[in-house]
């Protein structure tokens, strides 16, 4: 599945060597990809200047520079060999469930990012500023759990209502920005930053109400039934006696993934929506609505949203809280820009963010560098991906975006 | 002073856009360079003036090498150059814009726009410019800016004189203005290169021809060539200039337009305009570019919406059906600006095809895409249109402006139509693309489909239209059957003056006391022609 091809780029294609050279050399792939490599680099830096060990061996660094390096690179190496150990393997751990534990967590942390993710993709190839997912999952996350512990379902049933309840809730957030850009042109960066405000009111407020409030603390909902939680996704069977967190929301992340390809590669909607992201105007002269699409999207992105909700509410024992939304909805930003605003790069970008954050647990516990320099990193990818042209200057690529040199100079010559 | 360029070479990638290119121009002369778009006259003329350096050859100025690290130098080596697209500020005074860039200033390092004022005048009374040194720049016509940018090169004592296209953005009667400037300044002593594409001037004004084709000289001519001669050698084979076409066979049914206005604000941009067009005739909008013919079309279409009036095809009321309606039930549009109304540049050839037609029955199963259909309707379109492609899927940006223009026309034209609006169909395209489009047009015509071409180019509308109405501030001036149009050249005068506001009865009056440049450089040659 191959989700950046284009309808039609079918196997017979006989230029598909040469153009898939053209991508990874010139394309936005090779930029993530940098990004991602330098935004390490810039850490590992990062992770020496804060060390105490490399401090002391500065002060000499003229008479023995060997013993600089040397701490440098102990301190730089454990820290960066710890966040492998927590987000991939940890090959340190007595046990194979202990060793295989930390991938599973960086898929689960994984889930919520990657569907958050595909939302604001979705809006980003419609041309939308889709600020809003933090809004959206707060919202789909009082509706999942309300239909958590407020119905008394057979198993299957009450967990397919839940998502969709979770969707549902996301969707209405989104459709009210997406609405309203359509009918008054409201900007939609400013009314999902001031829907998000709304959300974080309301589930503080909701949180007191009646069912909601049944400890009478206004901090935390019931528990769900278990009936409307994901089980577990890898089987006892399979790794006996795991104490896996990662469920059946990753299968989910998973579907939505090829949904979204879908929808956008092959669907109609999928054409509007590309088409009115790419080119508005030639969109309306072609007889689309460009109005219908922009609430359409909306819709479609809060809904992915609100299935990120779903990950973090219907897991055994779970409820509702305030922090339901955490920072997923802003970290879902840069999941999706450094995914490219592609369902598969989006899904990958997921999967590493995700690993960052089960792996920079056990980092800072194990060695003296802090969480924070995950954030670090993460801020650095965003700042390389708001700035493909600074990426492509240090490492000298084309620019993909422009015509070659000699269609250039034809156009130039045309417009002359 | 005599320019001399020699083995001129300028490589971008892997495009010579420039090779060897051997010009001279002698005092006094006027040269005009000919040669479709992308043939490589402006790269030639940018390396005169110091835009860009010259891989390769020597530039000579009365036979002394020179070199030009940047536009600077080549002004201060008397060399004028009047782009395309002005150099102005549209706030400044006509004085302020030719001291811009060289502000002269007194001993305190004040501005002395006095002396500019006064080069001004001087200039403009030695040519017969007429031009107001106080005026704004913004308040005056594009022909008088012109002026404004040629006053600029002769106030820095341009010898040589660059004209990038100039004739583009005139009207027919400014056009033979600035022909007699060309001439004074000829007969001053100052040598001209005249960047066209098009025939007509070069014919009426050149004192010797230079044609380029892909980036090549590839012969000289002399004014008294034909046009015909002329295209053959700038396109590399014979074409045929005038389209063929029969007598229109004018059907009942077609589109009526009546009392329609369109406002900008409260400003009517489309003021009470009325007319028909019925099936099997083409009519022409004309008129300068501005004059509310991009409003009438969008307003067809429906993405500009009418204030008052009626637009009615075949009987049934257009207004007020969505743009989707209208496209299904059979209009084709080809949108004034391509780039930005007429494709979707990141998309495919493919996906361009079907741009207004995704959601079809044709190449949609419900709101899944029919990708088989839609790959097979690109070869079928792509194959039928001539479309040089290397590859459907390839985005549309990768085609030269002639191919994209192909597929928004292959894409509009590969339905059954009622109604045919095409807005500059052939804008920026060469004359082998232009030859084809022309034909297609009056293809869809001979099928009884009513044809809406809307185009600033007169020579475009006088050989396709049958009938050719002429807009101006919104309004429609006058309608002009275009059978009537003689060889004599009056229709083209009365058609330049109404392009201008003058009504109908006047204009042909007009046109016939008096015989534009261009009018009597076409009988005469046709006189030749006949001996």
């Amino acid at each position: 599945m191959s989700d950046s091809s284009t309808p039609g780029h079918a196997a017979t294609s006989p230029r598909t060597g040469s153009s898939v050279l053209r991508q990874i050399v010139g394309g936005d792939v090779v930029i993530s990809f940098l990004a991602v490599v330098i935004a390490l680099a810039i850490g590992g830096v990062l992770i020496a200047f804060a060390d105490e060990q490399v401090a002391t061996t500065v002060s000499y660094v003229f008479a023995r520079p060997s013993d600089f390096l040397a701490a440098s690179w102990e301190a730089v190496s454990e820290a960066y060999k710890a966040l492998f150990r927590g987000a991939v393997f940890d090959y340190e751990a007595d046990t194979l469930n202990r060793k295989v534990r930390p991938l599973t967590e960086s898929m689960t942390f994984a889930i919520p990012l990657i569907l958050a993710g595909l939302g604001i993709a979705v809006g980003f190839r419609a041309g939308l500023f889709n600020i809003g997912a933090q809004g959206q999952i707060i919202v789909g996350g009082i509706l999942a759990a309300y239909v958590g512990f407020a119905f008394d379902l057979p198993p299957v049933v009450h967990l397919l209502l839940c998502i969709l309840g979770g969707a549902l809730g996301g969707a209405f957030w989104g459709f009210i920005p997406g609405i309203l850009k359509a009918r008054t042109g409201a900007n939609e960066v400013i009314v999902t930053i001031m829907l998000n405000w709304i959300a974080v009111s309301l589930i503080a407020y909701v949180l007191t109400l009646g069912r909601f409030n049944a400890s009478g603390t206004g901090l935390r909902s019931p528990q769900i039934d278990s009936s409307a939680a994901y089980p577990p996704l890898i089987p006892d069977a399979l790794f006996p006696g795991n104490t896996f967190r990662l469920h059946w929301g990753f299968v989910v992340a998973i579907l939505a993934t090829i949904f979204v390809w879908w929808l956008l590669d092959r669907s109609t909607i999928g054409f509007e929506i590309r088409a009115a992201g790419a080119n508005p105007h030639a969109a309306r002269t072609a007889g689309m609505s460009v109005g219908r699409i922009t609430v359409l999207t909306m819709v479609i992105a809060g809904a992915l949203a609100g299935l990120a909700a779903t990950s973090q509410v219907l897991v055994g024992g779970g409820s509702l809280t305030a922090g339901v939304a955490a920072t997923y909805g802003f970290d879902a930003i840069t999941v999706a820009l450094l995914g490219r605003s592609r369902p598969l790069g989006t899904f990958l970008a997921g999967l590493l963010f995700g690993a960052f954050q089960a792996g920079g647990t056990l980092m800072q516990s194990v060695t003296p560098t802090p969480i924070d320099i995950v954030f670090v990193v993460q801020s650095v990818i965003v700042l390389l991906i708001a700035a493909p042209p600074l990426v492509r200057a240090i490492f000298r690529l084309p620019d993909p975006d422009a015509p070659p040199r000699a269609s250039r100079a034809a156009t130039k010559e045309a417009a002359a | 002073m005599k320019l001399e360029l020699r083995g001129i070479t300028k490589v971008f990638g892997s495009l010579v856009a420039n090779d060897h290119i051997d010009l001279i121009v002698e005092p006094g002369e006027i040269h005009a360079l000919l040669g479709e778009n992308g043939a490589g006259k402006s790269t030639l003329m940018n390396v005169l003036y110091g835009l860009y350096d010259p891989d390769d050859g020597q530039i000579l100025l009365d036979d002394e090498p020179v070199t030009f690290p940047g536009p600077g130098d080549a002004v201060r080596a008397g060399i004028g150059m009047v782009h395309q697209h002005f150099m102005l500020v549209p706030v400044f005074t006509v004085a302020e814009s030719v001291a811009l860039g060289y502000e002269p200033a007194g001993p305190a390092g004040i501005l002395d726009l006095a002396s500019a004022r006064r080069k001004v005048q001087e200039i403009s009374e030695r040519f017969g410019f007429d031009v107001d040194p106080d005026a704004l720049i913004e308040d005056l016509p594009v022909g008088v800016q012109q002026r404004v940018e040629i006053i600029k090169a002769l106030s820095r004592d341009a010898q040589i004189l660059i004209l990038d296209e100039p004739t583009a953005v005139l009207t027919p009667q400014e056009t033979d203005e600035l022909i007699k400037i060309m001439g004074e300044l000829k007969a001053a002593g100052t040598s001209i290169v005249f960047i066209t594409h098009k025939l007509r001037e070069v014919r009426a004004v050149a004192d010797r021809i230079t044609v380029i084709r892909r980036g090549k000289v590839v012969g000289e001519a002399s004014p008294e060539s034909t046009e015909t001669e002329l295209a053959s050698l700038m396109v590399g084979r014979s074409v045929n200039l005038s389209v063929e076409k029969s007598p229109a066979e004018v059907r009942d049914h077609g589109l009526v337009v009546s009392d329609l206005t369109v406002l900008n604000g409260s400003t009517p941009v489309v003021d009470r305009v009325t007319f028909e067009v019925n099936g099997g005739e083409i009519l022409a909008i004309a008129g300068v570019q501005g004059n509310g013919q991009t409003e009438l079309a969008e307003v067809i279409l429906g993405i500009e919406e009418a204030a008052a009036g009626s637009v009615s095809l075949d009987g049934e009321e257009l207004l007020g059906r969505t743009v989707r309606q209208r496209l299904r039930s059979g209009l084709g549009f080809v949108p004034e600006d391509r780039s930005t109304d007429g494709v979707v540049a990141s998309f495919s050839i493919a996906e361009n095809l079907v741009l207004d037609l995704y959601s079809t029955d044709e190449f949609s199963r419900g709101v899944s895409l029919n990708l088989d259909r839609i790959a097979q309707n690109a070869e079928a379109r792509t194959k039928e249109f001539d479309v040089r492609l290397t590859h459907i899927d390839d985005p549309i940006s990768t085609l030269s402006g002639g191919n994209a223009q192909k597929v928004v026309l292959a894409r509009e034209m590969s339905r059954p139509l009622r109604l045919l609006v095409a807005s500059q169909p052939t804008r920026g395209l060469d004359v082998g693309s232009i030859e084809f489009v022309h034909k297609r047009i009056v293809a869809e015509r001979d099928q009884g489909t009513p044809v809406i071409i809307v185009s600033t180019e007169l020579d475009e509308v006088l050989a396709l239209a049958d009938r050719v109405a002429v807009m101006y501030r919104g309004r429609i001036v006058g309608i002009i059957d275009a059978a009537e149009a003689g060889a004599d050249g009056i229709n083209r005068d009365a058609l330049g003056l109404m392009m201008a506001g003058v009504p109908l009865e006047d204009a042909v009056q007009q046109a016939a006391g008096h015989r534009s440049v261009l009018a009597s450089a076409d009988a005469a040659a046709e006189g030749k022609d006949l001996t």
